[in-house]
Parts: C-alpha cells; sequence; structure tokens
C-alpha cells in the first residue's frame, strides 16, 4: 500500500512537474504562496462532514429549522476553516538554516528560520521521519531545531521538509513543500581503535611547565611569588604570608598529524584514524595541527580549530 | 462507544486545557437537554462530569473500566426505567447525553476529544428537536464556542491564552460563517414530506382543548407564550369584536363540555349551518404549533382555507395536526346570521342535560321560563343580570366545585373564570328551554402597534356561549362579559387583575412588544419557512415557483460565490512591503531601465557598487545611496523615519543617465 502510494508519488512528479516543481532544490529564502499550498481534509475531517450530512438530513427530515441553521452554521464556519489553514501557511518564509556539527551516523541538528509578518500558531514542519511544532510570536521569527540523520560524511544536500498545518479546527490539512538548495557538511566517523600517532623523538622528551587553572593547596611564600597568588584572608589569620600554589598539569607534547604518514590505506581509513586522532587531541586539550592534500593546518587548540581540522578532513574528495 | 480499544502507541494525551474546554462542551450539551430530562438524571450526569474532571485535574489518571462498564449500565437501565424504552426522540437524547458524558471518562487523547467534540455538535442540534424558539436557538449556538475552542486547543503550538479568551475566535469563525450559512439556510431544498417517522412534539404542549370542564383552562390561562399573530386587511376589528372561535360544544356529561361529531339520525354528516353575512373581513393567522387540528377563526369563517375544512357548526379544521407554525388566509363576518331554521334534531341536542344533576339550577330555571313566558331575549338578560349583580366575582383559583358543580357555582361558591360562567349560562339557557352551546377560542389579544399585528396568547383563552334565538339563529353571548366587562375590552390580563399589570405600562410593554416582534419575525423567517415559502423566495425577483433544481442551481452558484470571497480574502496579503525595501525595490527597477539588473543572490552593497561602476558619471550620488541604505538597515534597529524620508526623497530624484559610449 505504501509502496503503492510512493510509486504514484514519483509518476505525479515526473508527469506533473507543474504541480511538483516546487519539490525541486530552490535558494533561500523560499516563500510560500497560493501556488504551492495544498489543502486536503484530515480523516476528522471527513468525518465530520458525514456528521455534517446526517444532521442536515435529520433537520430537514423533521423540518426543523433551527437544527438546520446549526448545521449551516456549523458547515460554513469548517469551509471558513479552510481559508483559515491557507492563510496560516500563505507568506511565510523559510529564511536561512542553521546546521550544526556531527559526525556520520549521528543526527546532525538543524535549525530552520521561519520569518512571517503575521503571527502564526501550530505549524509544523517534517523532516525525514522528525515532526516539530512550532509558533511564530508577533516578533515575526521562529528557530525550529530538527534532527537530520547523516550516514555519510561530506557535503549532504538538505532533504525536502514538509511544512504542514492542520489549525485552527483539525479538518482541513494544509502542507507545502520547501526543498532548500543547500548542503551541510558531515564529519567523518573516528574509528573505533588504533595505534597513536607517532610522535616525534625529541618532543615529548622537554616538557613545558604550564600553570594550571585549579588551586590545589597553599604553601608558605616565596620571593618571586605573583602577588595576585597570596592568599591574603588565610595570610591574615595565621600571620604570614601564605601563597595559593596551583597545579601544574603534565604538560603534552603537540601532535602534527600529517595524511601523508598514513601512507598505504586506503582515503577513507586514513580519513577515519586522523578523525579518531583529532578527537582525541580536542578531548585532552592538546594542540595539534593537521596536514592535508588540499591544505595544510597549522597548530592550535579549542573548539574552533578542532571544527577547522574536522570540516576539512569531511570535505576531501 | 465505551470499551477497550486500541490506542495508537505514542498519541499525545490531552493536556489540561483542551480537557477543561472539553468539559466544559459536555456540561453546555448537558445544560442544554436539562430541560426535558428528568432531573435525577440530569444531576447524576452532571455529578459524575464533574467528578471525572475533578479527578484528572488532580491526579491526571485515567478511570478504570471497572468504573466505567457499571456506569453504562445504570445509564441504560435508568433511561429503560423512566421512559420504558431507548427509542424515540426523549429517551434517544437522554441516552445520547448520558453517553457523551461518560465518554468524557475515557476521553484521554485528542482522537477522543474530536470524537467528543463531533457527537456534542450533534446533541446540541438534537436539543433544538425540543425547543426550536429564538433563545433556544442562540443558547444553544452559543454552546458551539467551547466545542470550536476545544478543536483549536488540540493544535500544538500555541500562544497560551486565558480560557474565556480561547472562547474568542470561535466566535470570529462563526461570525464570518453567518452570512453563507444564512445563504445556504434559504436555500438548502426542503422536504415536503419526511424521509422517516414524523416530528413528534406531542408531549405536553397547551393549547385549546375539545374538552372543556371548570378549571382545565388554569394552566393555559397563566400561559403567556403565543398562540397566534393576527394581522387584517383593513383596520383591525374592535376589541369585543376578537373573538377567534375554535370548538363547538354540544355535549354536557355534568361536569365536562366536549366536542363530538354530530351526525344525523341517519348517519350522514350535517349540513353546513347557513349564513347570511353582510361584512367580511381579511385576516392572516401565523399559528404556533397546537397539535392539534383545529384553526381559530375570527367571528364566523366564510369558507374554508386552501387544506382546510368547514365543519356543521363552522369550525376550521386541517387536515393535519398543525406542528409547525402554520400560515392561513381566511374571510368572516362579524355580523351575521347563523342557521336561522334550526332542525328539530339539533334543537333537541342542544337542549340536553344529563338527568339527574344541579336541581337548583333547573328549578332556577323554570322560575324564569314561568315569569318570561316565551320571551326569550328576557331569560338571556335574566341569566346576565343574576351573573352582574349576584355578587360574582372572576378570579383565576376558585374554590373546587363538587357534583353538582352548577349549583354549587351558582348558589355558594360564586367565583369562577370564563368556563365556569359559559358552562352555567348554557345549562341554564338549556334548561330553560333555550338551544345553547358551549364555544371555545381565544378572546381579545394584544394589538402590536410595531409590527401591525395582534398578538393572541395562550392566556386569550376564552370559553362562551352560542343560544339559538327565533329569527336570529346561533347568537353569541358571553357571560363572563356580565361579571367582568373589562375581560372583554381590555383582554385576559386586564380580567385578572394587578398580576400582569406591570406588563402593561411605560417600557416594559414597549420591551414586551419590541421583543415580540423579534419572536415574531423568528418565528416567521425561520422556523416557519417551509417548503412552501421556500418555492416563493423568488417571487420578487419575478419567478413565481422556485423548484428543487432552481434551487440547487442557485445553492452552487451562491456558494461558488461565497467561496471565491473567502478566497480572495485568503489571498489578500494583508502586509504593506517594508518601506525600505520598497524604495530599494524602486531604485533597483530604476537602475534595471537603465541595464543594470539585480543578479540573483546579489546583496546591495555589491550591487549599488556595481551600478556605481557601470554609471560613472554618477558614481557619488549612488555612493551616498547605498551608505544611506546600508546605514538605514544595519545601523539601527527600526529604521529613523527622517533619514527614511530622506533616504526615499533620494530615490526619487534620481535619475540614472545613460552612459554615452
Amino acid at each position: 500500500m505504501r509502496d503503492a502510494l510512493r510509486r504514484l508519488q514519483q509518476l505525479a512528479e515526473r508527469r506533473l512537474p507543474a504541480l511538483t516543481r516546487y519539490r525541486r532544490p530552490e535558494p533561500m529564502p523560499i516563500a510560500l504562496h497560493r501556488r504551492r499550498i495544498y489543502i486536503v481534509p484530515t480523516g476528522f475531517g471527513i468525518g465530520f462532514t458525514i456528521l455534517l450530512m446526517v444532521m442536515l438530513v435529520g433537520s430537514l427530515n423533521y423540518a426543523n429549522n433551527a437544527a438546520l441553521l446549526l448545521t449551516c452554521m456549523l458547515g460554513a464556519a469548517g469551509a471558513a476553516s479552510m481559508l483559515v489553514a491557507f492563510r496560516a501557511l500563505d507568506g511565510m518564509t523559510l529564511a536561512s538554516v542553521r546546521a550544526g556539527q556531527a559526525i556520520a551516523g549521528s543526527p546532525l541538528a538543524l535549525t530552520l528560520e521561519f520569518e512571517s509578518s503575521r503571527p502564526r500558531s501550530a505549524i509544523r514542519v517534517d523532516l525525514g521521519g522528525a515532526c516539530q511544532a512550532f509558533a511564530i510570536d508577533a516578533a515575526g521569527r521562529a528557530d525550529v531545531t530538527l534532527p537530520l540523520a547523516t550516514a555519510t560524511r561530506g557535503w549532504q544536500p538538505l532533504p525536502r521538509l514538509r511544512v504542514w498545518t492542520t489549525w485552527p479546527l483539525g479538518l482541513f490539512r494544509a502542507w507545502s513543500w520547501m526543498h532548500p538548495e543547500q548542503s551541510v557538511l558531515v564529519w567523518p566517523r573516528p574509528e573505533s581503535g588504533g595505534p597513536p600517532p607517532r610522535l616525534p623523538a625529541d618532543e615529548g622528551l622537554r616538557p613545558r611547565l604550564h600553570h594550571g587553572e585549579d588551586l590545589a593547596a597553599l604553601r608558605d611564600y616565596r620571593s618571586g611569588d605573583p602577588r595576585k597568588h597570596i592568599a591574603w584572608k588565610a595570610s591574615a589569620r595565621l600571620g604570614q604570608l601564605l601563597s595559593k600554589d596551583f597545579e601544574q598539569p603534565e604538560s603534552r607534547p603537540e601532535w602534527r598529524l600529517d595524511w601523508r604518514e598514513l601512507e598505504g590505506m586506503d582515503n577513507e581509513a586514513r580519513i577515519a584514524r586522523l578523525a579518531r586522532w583529532l578527537g582525541e587531541a580536542h578531548a585532552q586539550g592538546r594542540r595539534h595541527s593537521l596536514w592535508l592534500p588540499s591544505q595544510p593546518i597549522e597548530v592550535g587548540s579549542g573548539p574552533g580549530h578542532y571544527a577547522r581540522c574536522m570540516s576539512a578532513l569531511a570535505s576531501l574528495p | 462507544m465505551i470499551g477497550i480499544r486500541h490506542r495508537h502507541a505514542g498519541e499525545p494525551t490531552l493536556d489540561a486545557r483542551a480537557f477543561d474546554l472539553l468539559c466544559l462542551t459536555m456540561a453546555c450539551v448537558l445544560g442544554v437537554h436539562a430541560a426535558h430530562l428528568p432531573w435525577w438524571l440530569a444531576t447524576a450526569l452532571a455529578l459524575v462530569l464533574v467528578v471525572r474532571w475533578w479527578q484528572r485535574r488532580q491526579h491526571a489518571a485515567r478511570s478504570p473500566l471497572l468504573l466505567k462498564l457499571p456506569l453504562l449500565a445504570l445509564l441504560a437501565v435508568a433511561v429503560v426505567f423512566h421512559y420504558g424504552t431507548i427509542f424515540g426522540q426523549q429517551p434517544g437524547s437522554a441516552l445520547a447525553v448520558g453517553l457523551l458524558v461518560l465518554k468524557l471518562l475515557e476521553s484521554e487523547t485528542p482522537r477522543d476529544a474530536r470524537v467528543g467534540v463531533s457527537f456534542a455538535c450533534f446533541g446540541l442540534m438534537a436539543a433544538l428537536l425540543f425547543d426550536q424558539g429564538l433563545v433556544a436557538t442562540f443558547v444553544v449556538a452559543l454552546g458551539l464556542l467551547p466545542a470550536l475552542a476545544t478543536l483549536r486547543a488540540l493544535e500544538p503550538a500555541q500562544t497560551p491564552a486565558s480560557l474565556p479568551r480561547a472562547l474568542v475566535p470561535g466566535l470570529a469563525l462563526l461570525a464570518t460563517a453567518v452570512p453563507l450559512a444564512l445563504f445556504a439556510f434559504a436555500l438548502v431544498p426542503r422536504l415536503s414530506s419526511p424521509l422517516w417517522g414524523a416530528a413528534n412534539g406531542a408531549d405536553a404542549r397547551t393549547g385549546l382543548s375539545d374538552r372543556m370542564s371548570p378549571g382545565n383552562f388554569t394552566q393555559l390561562l397563566t400561559d403567556d407564550s403565543a398562540a397566534m399573530r393576527v394581522s387584517f386587511d383593513g383596520p383591525p376589528p374592535a376589541p369585543e369584536q376578537r373573538y377567534f372561535r375554535a370548538y363547538v360544544m354540544w355535549l354536557y356529561d355534568g361536569r365536562t363540555w366536549e366536542h363530538v361529531k354530530l351526525r344525523r339520525a341517519d348517519g350522514r354528516m350535517r349540513p353546513l349551518e347557513t349564513l347570511e353575512a353582510t361584512d367580511a373581513t381579511g385576516y392572516r393567522v401565523d399559528l404556533e404549533p397546537s397539535d392539534r387540528t383545529v384553526l381559530p377563526a375570527l367571528g364566523m369563517p366564510l369558507q374554508a382555507p386552501a387544506d382546510a375544512r368547514l365543519s356543521p357548526d363552522r369550525e376550521v379544521f386541517s387536515q393535519q395536526p398543525v406542528r409547525e407554525p402554520l400560515h392561513y388566509e381566511l374571510r368572516s363576518a362579524l355580523y351575521y346570521r347563523l342557521q336561522a331554521r334550526l332542525p328539530e334534531a339539533a334543537r333537541r341536542f342542544a337542549l340536553r342535560l344529563p338527568r339527574g344533576f344541579n336541581p337548583r339550577t333547573h328549578a332556577l330555571a323554570a322560575q324564569w321560563r314561568v315569569r318570561y313566558g316565551d320571551d326569550e331575549q328576557a331569560i338571556v338578560a335574566a341569566a346576565l343580570a343574576l351573573f352582574h349583580d349576584g355578587g360574582f366575582s372572576y378570579t383565576l383559583a376558585p374554590a373546587p366545585l363538587g357534583r353538582d358543580a352548577m349549583d354549587d357555582f351558582l348558589f355558594s361558591t360564586r367565583e369562577g373564570f370564563c368556563e365556569h360562567y359559559a358552562s352555567s349560562f348554557t345549562v341554564l339557557m338549556r334548561a330553560a328551554g333555550i338551544p345553547a352551546r358551549v364555544v371555545t377560542g381565544y378572546q381579545g389579544g394584544y394589538w402590536n402597534p410595531l409590527g401591525n399585528y395582534l398578538l393572541v396568547r395562550q392566556s386569550d383563552a376564552h370559553a362562551w356561549s352560542e343560544v339559538w334565538l327565533d329569527g336570529r339563529g346561533w347568537v353569541r353571548v358571553d357571560p363572563t362579559a356580565a361579571v367582568r366587562p373589562e375581560r372583554v375590552s381590555l383582554g385576559a390580563a386586564a380580567a385578572a387583575g394587578d398580576q400582569l399589570g406591570w406588563a402593561q405600562s411605560g417600557w416594559l410593554a414597549s420591551m414586551r412588544n419590541h421583543w415580540d416582534v423579534v419572536n415574531h419575525w423568528w418565528t416567521q423567517g425561520v422556523i416557519g419557512f417551509d417548503a412552501l415559502r421556500q418555492r416563493g423566495l423568488l417571487t420578487p425577483f419575478g419567478i413565481r415557483d422556485t423548484g428543487t433544481g432552481m434551487l440547487g442551481v442557485l445553492l452552487a452558484v451562491g456558494t461558488a460565490l461565497f467561496v471565491a470571497i473567502g478566497v480572495g480574502w485568503a489571498l489578500w496579503r494583508r502586509e504593506r512591503p517594508e518601506p525600505l525595501r520598497q524604495a530599494l525595490r524602486r531604485l533597483e527597477t530604476r537602475l534595471a531601465r537603465a541595464g543594470i539588473t539585480r543578479r540573483r543572490g546579489e546583496g546591495p552593497q555589491h550591487y549599488l557598487r556595481r551600478a556605481a561602476r557601470a554609471l560613472p558619471t554618477q558614481r557619488g550620488e549612488l555612493e551616498r545611496l547605498m551608505n544611506r541604505y546600508l546605514d538605514l538597515r544595519y545601523a539601527h534597529d527600526e529604521p529613523v523615519p527622517e533619514l527614511l524620508r530622506q533616504f526615499q526623497r533620494a530615490v526619487r530624484e534620481f535619475r540614472p543617465r545613460r552612459v554615452v559610449k
């Protein structure tokens, strides 16, 4: 049944491009207008219509005009709700899409920015299997975050989004397709285990002193201690100067990660290994650099640097 | 409706607001049906509703199946116990309302709520089968508001609003629906005969009865609802002429007067009583449903209206009991001579009295007969004089009467209302040998100057006598008038004393006038809009008879027109484009004419730089424009109005000059 429907849908897209042309990618911003909003009654809408028919026949049979008037009111209100459903989507704009960061296989947080000149309620957006409801406030903006399933690293075009609503009474379902012409970068998946990177021989022997961040202990003041390390309150209690002693982390050598050193492996395995090393380096707070055939990246650390390295890795051919 | 059902996994449960509104919807349905439900059932259902609301609010818990099934059984038993059946309008609606309230016990998901709201709409409509008055219809229409609000509350992601505010959008939706609804209402083809069953409104509708015993008018005389509205071709007849004849009663069993079909000895219908009329008044009557076939007629009707017939006594009867408001036109004589020659059989019947009742009344009548001899008019006058001067009083709460009811009334209690006077007068006449009969109907009415019609209420029900006098035929004699003349000249309200007097004066009376005009309009225009009226709908446009096909075509065309208007409204973009963007677009159009089109996805800065390069002579001007635009767009949250106006002016004054190569 479902397969048959999908085949029918594909056939419609092939044979009726005029109806379905907005399903092709298009540049943002994407504004919804009358030529791309479709409306059908929901299951509840069909049931409600049958009920109205029963009420109509009943009131006609009993020649009860007050009941007939009530039925007409309900029917007309239902019909008006169809227009309200249309207006709930009409004029709404998808301004931009912000992609989060994700490694292949895990969901990527996709933030859709919708704009509108007036507030709207109960609009839902479908992406893959995920559905999220949102409202556009008086300021005319709404950010909707949806998870996007990813499979492989690299640039992944955005799938079709369905924006729909059953506002206000749930009798009609208005929907439209949006297919933003944008791709998101999916980072490579690190391999699950393997050797650590080969360290240059001279490094690792020359530890460098670092001042840590965390307070470890108090000790007697030694001349030359910076003044801001003096524990004034404790000193005042004891009558002698005390200094705060900060932990001295074990210094770590820099990693110079290099594509060329992984000779003999295939591309994806190389990328997976580099990704693992990058991840480990980032987790340990270790400074690292990355050399790739497309671009060499200088030594650095921190989330920005890590993201730059991973993105470079992801966009390798 | 109640039972174990597979629920969709993962379907969200109702939030508190939606459930509150659903409870309110059910409470409305219960409220509009409460009037005809037995009080204990209505109370029990209200209790179930409140307990369920409280329980879900406090514990957010489901009701156990063990509770639901016995309640369901109890409901069925209660309905059968009270009505004896579950079929029919009354038990059916009682069962439906009960099921709706019990449905709340298992309403947990939006799907349940939608099903509940749908059937609640049906329940609201069913309430109109019992009362389709203006007020009832309005109240039922208000009951739609919580239903619509419930459906709205089921939608996700909305801005929260207070409970009363949640009802407002439904009101707006209904208000926009009114024009289409009225249009459809006018044009939906009515059925000329019902598809099944028949409307049964037979229950407890008060109105004139074809039997009359002293005391059974009391309920009627305190019923202020409209019985009929009469508009006249000419001026309305004088108050003392406003006698609307309904039943003529010949048969008396000592207690009750009864309307029976008198036949001749050979079993054939009696011929119509002869009528010599000197005048004729034309009038139209809008009769409220009475569930009887009798159509009250002013004075003496000349001939029956369409679909009705005249009885030998010149009562008017329709073919069917009047179950919908009925409109009929009649012509009547106010001055006439009825049945100048009385056949012997009829005379005997008009003198018949039960044996062994009311000996003192018989004695009094015999005494008059002796005193006045053959002067029957003198006997009538003596009887009226007795009522006028004999210490009789008019009251709606008379003392009860014993076996010899007329003796008790005439010689001891001496208080009563029209029934007592008409009955005793007729008995006196018959005892004195004058043919007499009782007539019931309406007398008086209230002239509504706003609507130019005579409003006759149930409380205007009246009974009087007709006596047959040689040479004059049947003559109307109203003995009540002898006791309480204002009963005839002013109407029932005046006769009843101060009870209703407050309503007759000042602004209250004016309000009552207006209110009755509205009611009349509702009864005429909405309730009484039947197949016949619908066929005459297009008469002003020159189409005499509008058939079903024509109505269908009109309905389709009109609905399409309404849809077009609605779609126009939906497509109309109310938002005006932002002035800054509009100004930039204007600049773009001008530059495009000079051959510099903005590319797709090109930012304004890039575009205007390109334009400045392409039009070197206006480079400075374009760069100023660009800077202004960027400043207005990005330096402020809202463009400064003064700067915006300057920018707009600059754009207006800018004329690209073609590059001469």
